[in-house]
């Protein structure tokens, strides 16, 4: 599919979710609550399949914290965005999509460890590359007097 | 004495437990700092559980601090194998948010140096592979071809192995007036030493048996695990970026994309070597063609992107490279994300070697070709 | 030395090992009446002394209190007595040729034609299993299972320095040496000079060679072609190579002697 039937098709299917074209790809924006169901489906379903997760991110911004998933699919070589916010910033949760694309596991944990992001439901939720007295670095408001040069 | 006896007679077969074995950080076949925790019992691979981060370096987080050209400075460091490819995605990346066209010119020299360091990488990845199954000649085999690419590169961009050679808006200087002369000789003479890579190793008794049916990665599992690359060719993976996201020159050339089901270690070995072959009929099509005019189109003194969110694929020697940009309209980046073949493929381990001996364990990590800066980051 | 370790044997198996390969040289006949001792059972003494040397690694292994340390011990344990069968079996056939175990007899009795060329195909299969077979039994590649340094670091020394870790490997190349020589000794006519029936002059020219200069260029050809294996050829697998000596080498070299009894009883032989 391309980028704009993608868009009509995936407005039409999740009503709930709120889709956009963005610059490059599609994007899709759901609920965190929405977004184990999302995903199971947006892998599942034979039109969509989209089985290959290439990037998973997290990003801080100023109101929320936001997980970026990049998606593809092999069969049909089309490229989705999805995305989910969380506003808490103490305590943030998204459900895992660990048990949809296996590789998720390992992304979920680097995310874990570098913004603090805990996913629900993770079978081996432990720091990446940080031990555990570190902060989560790439959050905003992360400081460290010693090692970080301020511009 | 009569307790031992009891317990022979109470067991009905010979108990056995398990013991884990810390592979590195400091490990000859681990090729830098990577440490695998290993289950074994007596000689077999029960599980790995990888342990990263050993050289994790911050660089996501130092991006967020610095100007764009700079961002370029950093990628080359992760994986220093294939530098070219991690400059060229953010040069493309940045480009593609400014909607700055590059002349043709500057997307030939890419190409050629893109697949110029995908040989140089393979080339090494080749002597290692042999290394870490005990036969020491293909080292110095491998190194003897490398050390014509990196002349090269070092002719056209002063460095050898961290080329910074990319630019958003071009390459940083124009070639070498010897560039093509060299580039042609280099391929001329390595096609005749190609065919002794195969003598050597390829066509070895001990190393068939070594890697054939080792290792198997489905197709399912290779998708599932995000497994690219050679790698993830070799279970039959359709996922070269070049193919499916062409850039640069790559739309302009004909090549095959090398896929096999098979999903052993051998099929994973050979698929690269066939991939060097690829790699020269690419060059060899581009080289006499480059096109006069600019290397590189003037940008502003400070590169500002757009607000919003840029991403870029392509294809490093070990898999799908990706750099998702987050902008805000200022001069450096919000956020930079990596996305390194390295740290997807690493993973898929555990379900590799499961199952198989040490020695197999060796052979199944170096046919994935791991780079451990470019797993840490 | 690790904290762990067991000091005592911690410290003895580097020796054990050096005084194994120091028996073996005893009988070696570098030349005419240059052999510390002739005794009648030569090749018997050396192939029970150099077995010794798989107690020394054993030992190194378990008391280092490492588990790449005893991963090693125990590949090299299971792998040295397997083919010390090999070894054994394939001079076996030449003593059947030969009619004695003493080292200087079969040396004079290569005068006028080489072991290797005198036996015709069974010592040549002889000669090939000998050289399989040594390689394995001093953890030479492509059989250095035991050090194995891709996979097990250094194996059964992982946790050794200084002089005793010299010791393992002056042991190892040692061992190497007294393959060779054993290889020559039996098989090359140790230091008899290269002879041809008919040519005469030929024959006289190669006279000058004094005997000792003859030794050492076969040993050190020989050693050449141990050497060449190890560079070449990727490891082996460790059931692999259990596989290579029980199902291949043993069978072959069974029948090998059966052949080369029939060869002996015939008076077929040069």
């Amino acid at each position: 599919m391309t980028n704009e039937e993608l868009q009509a098709y995936l407005t039409g299917e999740f009503s709930k979710a709120e889709v956009k074209l963005g610059k490059q790809y599609v994007e899709i924006l759901v609920q965190a609550a929405d977004l184990h169901e999302t995903s199971v489906r947006l892998k599942n379903e034979p039109e969509l399949s989209f089985d290959y997760l290439f990037c998973l991110s997290g990003v801080d911004y100023p109101e929320t914290m936001q997980i970026v998933y990049h998606l593809e699919s092999v069969k049909h070589r089309h490229v989705v965005v999805l995305k989910v916010n969380t506003a808490d910033r103490t305590d943030p949760k998204v459900d895992t999509v660990s048990d949809v694309w296996r590789t998720a596991k390992y992304h979920e944990r680097e995310v874990y460890d570098l913004l603090g992001v805990k996913f629900n439901n993770h079978k081996d939720l432990r720091r990446l590359f940080l031990d555990d007295s570190w902060g989560f670095p790439l959050r905003k408001d992360y400081k460290d007097e010693v090692r970080i040069v301020e511009r | 004495m009569s307790e031992i006896k009891e317990i022979i007679i109470s067991s009905d077969k010979i108990h056995t437990d398990q013991y884990l074995v810390n592979m590195g950080p400091q490990h000859p076949s681990t090729h830098g700092v990577l440490r695998l925790l290993v289950r074994l019992e007596g000689e077999i691979v029960h599980h790995i559980q990888p342990h990263v981060g050993y050289i994790h370096s911050g660089i996501e987080k130092m991006c967020e601090a610095i100007s764009y050209p700079q961002v370029i400075h950093l990628t080359d460091r992760m994986d220093y194998l294939s530098a070219h490819m991690n400059n060229e995605a953010v040069a493309l990346c940045v480009e593609n948010a400014l909607q700055v066209e590059v002349p043709e010119r500057v997307k030939y020299i890419r190409t050629i140096m893109d697949e110029l360091s995908r040989l140089a990488s393979h080339q090494l990845w080749w002597c290692v592979m042999g290394m870490d199954l005990g036969a020491l000649t293909t080292f110095f085999y491998g190194l003897r071809d490398r050390e014509h690419i990196l002349d090269i590169f070092e002719e056209t961009c002063g460095a050898r192995m961290t080329l910074n050679y990319s630019l958003p808006g071009g390459v940083m200087f124009d070639i070498h007036p010897n560039f093509q002369k060299r580039v042609k000789e280099f391929i001329k003479e390595f096609k005749k030493k190609l065919p002794e890579y195969d003598q050597l190793l390829t066509g070895n008794v001990i190393f068939q048996e070594r890697t054939k049916e080792i290792g198997y990665l489905s197709l399912e599992d290779a998708i599932a695990w995000g497994v690219t690359g050679p790698a993830g060719r070799g279970s039959g993976f359709s996922c070269d970026v070049r193919k499916h996201h062409p850039y640069s020159a790559y739309p302009l050339v004909q090549f095959e994309e090398k896929l096999d089901t098979r999903g052993d270690t051998f099929t994973r070995y050979r698929l690269r070597i066939e991939e060097m072959h690829e790699s020269m009929h690419i060059i060899e099509q581009l080289i006499d063609n480059i096109p006069e005019g600019d290397y590189a189109v003037k940008m502003k003194g400070v590169v500002k992107l757009p607000e919003g969110e840029f991403y870029q694929r392509v294809e490093s020697a070990r898999g799908e490279f990706g750099v998702y940009i987050v902008s805000d309209g200022k001069k450096n980046p919000y956020r930079v994300k990596f996305r390194s073949p390295g740290f997807s493929n690493l993973f898929a381990l555990n379900k590799m070697a499961s199952g198989h001996k040490i020695a197999d364990l060796v052979a199944i990590m170096s046919t994935l070709d791991l780079v451990i800066p470019d797993i840490d980051r | 030395m690790p904290k762990s370790a067991d000091r005592f044997l911690y410290n003895l198996a580097p020796f054990i090992i050096m005084i194994a390969t120091f028996l073996a040289m005893a009988v070696l006949p570098f030349a005419k009446g240059l052999q510390t001792m002739d005794f009648d059972i030569g090749i018997f003494y050396v192939t029970a002394v150099s077995s010794i040397g798989v107690i020394g690694i054993l030992i190194a292994g378990w008391s280092s209190n490492n588990k790449y340390s005893l991963i090693g011990a125990m590949r090299s344990g299971a792998q040295i007595l397997s083919y010390e069968l090999s070894v054994s079996l394939s001079l076996v056939t030449i003593i059947i040729l030969a009619g004695s175990m003493q080292l200087s007899v079969i040396v004079e009795s290569q005068r006028d034609s080489w072991f290797l060329f005198k036996g015709h195909i069974p010592s040549l299969i002889a000669f090939v299993i000998f050289l399989i077979a040594g390689t394995a039994e001093t953890n030479r590649g492509p059989f250095d299972l035991a050090e194995a340094e891709s996979e097990l670091t250094a194996g059964f020394h992982t946790e050794y320095s200084g002089i005793k870790f010299a010791f393992f490997f002056l042991a190892e190349y040692i061992n190497m040496f007294i393959v060779a020589a054993m290889a020559t000794t039996v098989f090359l006519g140790g230091w008899m000079p290269l002879h041809f029936g008919s040519f005469e002059s030929f024959n006289v020219v190669m006279d000058f060679i004094p005997p000792l200069v003859w030794f050492f260029m076969k040993v050190l050809g020989v050693i050449f072609l141990i050497m060449w294996f190890k560079w070449t050829f990727p490891r082996l697998r460790v059931d692999q190579i259990l596989t290579l000596e029980w199902k291949y080498l043993l069978p072959i070299n069974l029948v090998n002697i059966l052949l080369m009894c029939l060869v002996v009883l015939t008076k077929f032989h040069l």
